[in-house]
């Protein structure tokens, strides 16, 4: 026979099916526990769901197929694998290898120091020196770091919160030295402090002087850089602290809309500066609800840019994003697995329409990427490009009922909100579930394998010479730079921090003068003061 | 002091500059919900503030999270400044990204265990009540 409709299906052919086998394999929920229907049908999304007000055409309002016209078949995402250890030599040489992989955008990784706002011979920078991200006190080591790569034709992404305007100053100063004007410099700098203090954790001042320097690097970069992001609004360290894919989006775009509100206040208008703001989400295993966060994202900020500030431009309607990988998803355990993971968190921000991507190595619950697992990991973004056809058509879930209804769910659940600490909560859970047997991670606690049989994976070692060339060439800047202009450069940028002039051309004066990110962040801080959280557990 | 045979006193460690605090808060939280007592560092600790706490507090052991590869540095100097101040009681475990071949020479350096990535919680409860004496 054959049903009419969802109901006599789900009274007569299914009834008959659940008697004899039951569904035994549930509950069947997605990864954040959102619950997941049998089948997707025209019943999950609400009578009058009109196609064209919910998704649009792509490069149309309100974006949920995707920001661009024709998607994958004019331009592939950007394949930027975040990179950087030990001194600028050693990540100068990895972003020369990658340049020559084929990636097509570079990506900075930082070591805790200079995430910090803290120098190589700083007390608790012991152990931390080039470890994981590249070691950078002064200027000296950013040239080295970008020597031979014209910053006029490559784009550039620099993950660094509360130091951002020093190592942006840096950049600068880098492209003035290779006679790069700043218009043509093409790049982002993460420059989000809000989810520093929800996630990730690096933070040197309280939250409101911190914010100020974000709106004033905005706004010098609006006027004198208008190519560069000047910000990338991130859930992926929000996802990776345990939160929920809803919890991710709700969090990051109650950021986004904090960073419009600050910068409204300082005076701008919404369309100078609204088109710089960017994204960067994880994508995590369960493949079709990151699928429907990336389109719900989209939908959410457009509509809210348009109707609540008042955007006229369309480019500050859309939610343009990097993605990267699930790195809390990837196991030490039969470690070769994780390529498979990647895989399908990849596939799923291709099909989530990103503008760039990072795919993780499957090492990295070990050590550091060794160059071929790096290789490995890019091979898996141009394979999903090159071979497996997906980019041929634009958004092509868009109209699948589940998908559809998801993407529904996701943005109703967003506008409820959420408090911090259901984060911790959040994690807490999906280990219990995890623990239990509840979700399955496949070589954890399922389909185990003897520890001596698993496979060896060579590591990357940092060596401990790494700090001692890092402090000799900090003792050899400082001993050769001129001193007093470094302290009279110091004493203008404190003095801008007491007042309300901007403070980043202070800190490009500074840079310029080689003083370090962590005696650029000792001025402020005696302005500023610091910030210690209270912990929640 | 009188305690509870089951019950220890434990201080939850973050060292060094590394943020990550997930697998810490975790951890916490499951050793309380075990009945322990339980304390928790906060974040950006040096191991001389560990170690003071520590002794103030006095704990039966010192639990450890690392993520940002600076473990052979700040673990081993724990310990060390425990031993200086005469606190030779204090069981120190650790875990975090941990290569495979630095377990040997942080075993050597006095960590009594080390927990790695996929560590289910009910194994290190289970770990703390067999290997870490009550005290007092």
């Amino acid at each position: 026979m054959r049903s009419k409709n969802l109901k006599t299906w789900e009274e007569t052919t299914l009834a008959r099916t659940l008697v004899r086998a039951p569904e035994e394999r549930g509950p069947f929920t997605t990864v954040s526990d959102l619950e997941v229907p049998r089948l997707g049908t025209p019943e999950l999304l609400p009578p009058g769901w009109d196609p064209a007000e919910k998704l649009g055409f792509p490069g149309e309002f309100p974006f949920t197929r995707g920001i661009h016209p024709t998607m994958f078949r004019s331009r592939l995402w950007t394949m930027r694998m975040f990179a950087g250890f030990g001194t600028a030599e050693d990540t100068n040489r990895r972003f020369k290898y990658l340049l020559g992989e084929g990636q097509t955008g570079l990506s900075t990784a930082f070591d805790l120091p200079t995430l910090m706002g803290r120098d190589s011979d700083d007390g608790l920078a012991e152990g931390e020196v080039g470890r994981e991200g590249v070691a950078v006190d002064t200027l000296a080591d950013m040239e080295i770091l970008f020597d031979g790569i014209p910053l006029g034709e490559v784009s550039t992404s620099m993950t660094i919160n509360c130091s951002a305007p020093m190592l942006l100053a840096m950049y600068l100063a880098v492209a003035e030295k290779q006679g790069v004007p700043f218009d043509r410099l093409r790049g982002t700098i993460q420059n989000d402090i809000l989810k520093e203090y929800i996630a990730q954790k690096e933070w040197i001042y309280p939250p409101l002087p911190s914010l100020r320097l974000i709106v004033d690097m905005i706004d010098y970069c609006s006027r004198q850089v208008p190519q560069w992001n000047t910000i990338s609004i991130s859930g992926y360290h929000i996802r990776e602290a345990g939160s929920t894919a809803v919890q991710e989006l709700a969090f990051t775009l109650a950021d986004g809309f904090g960073y419009v509100e600050a910068c409204l206040a300082r005076g701008m208008a919404v369309d100078d500066f609204a088109p710089r703001l960017s994204f960067f989400w994880n994508s995590h295993n369960d493949f079709f609800e990151e699928v429907a966060k990336f389109r719900a994202a989209r939908r959410i900020w457009a509509t809210r840019m348009r109707d609540r500030y008042g955007a006229k431009d369309p480019r500050s309607w859309m939610c343009r994003f990097h993605t990267q990988t699930a790195g809390c998803s990837l196991t030490a355990q039969q470690p070769l697995n994780n390529i498979a993971r990647v895989t399908i968190q990849a596939l799923a921000a291709v099909m989530g329409g990103t503008q760039s991507l990072h795919t993780d190595s499957f090492d990295e619950t070990l050590c550091l990427p060794t160059e071929t697992a790096v290789r490995v990991a890019l091979r898996t973004q141009q394979i999903i490009a090159e071979e497996s056809g997906v980019t041929n058509t634009i958004d092509p879930l868009g109209g699948s009922y589940f998908v559809e209804a998801l993407t529904d769910g996701i943005v109703a659940a967003i506008e409820r909100g959420y408090p911090q600490k259901e984060i911790a909560d959040a994690s807490f859970r999906y280990q219990q579930q995890i623990d239990r047997g509840e979700k399955v991670i496949v070589g954890v606690n399922r389909y185990q394998i003897p520890p001596a049989e698993d496979t060896p994976v060579e590591i990357l070692r940092i060596s401990h010479e790494v700090e001692e060339r890092q402090l000799a060439r900090l003792r050899k800047v400082k001993a050769e730079r001129d001193g007093r202009a470094v302290e009279a450069a110091l004493t203008r940028l404190a003095e801008a921090c007491r007042g309300e002039a901007n403070t980043f051309q202070p800190i490009l004066e500074a840079v310029r003068a080689y003083a370090t990110v962590g005696e650029i962040a000792q001025a402020m801080k005696t302005v500023f003061g610091t910030w210690e959280e209270t912990s929640v557990l | 002091m009188n305690r509870d045979s089951g019950r220890r006193r434990l201080l939850i460690g973050k060292v060094g500059l590394d943020g990550h605090d997930r697998g810490a808060k975790i951890i916490a939280r499951a050793l309380r919900d075990a009945g322990h007592e339980v304390i928790y560092t906060g974040l950006h600790k040096t191991p001389e503030q560990v170690v003071d706490t520590a002794i103030q507090e006095d704990v039966d052991a010192i639990g450890l999270s690392i993520l940002s590869g600076a473990h052979m540095t700040l673990f081993p100097k724990v310990i060390r400044l425990l031993r200086e101040r005469g606190a030779v009681d204090v069981v120190v475990f650790g875990g975090g990204i941990i290569p495979e071949e630095d377990l040997g020479p942080l075993r050597e350096a006095g960590l009594a265990e080390i927990f790695r990535p996929g560590t289910s919680t009910e194994s290190l409860v289970m770990w703390v009540a067999e290997k870490i004496p009550a005290r007092g």
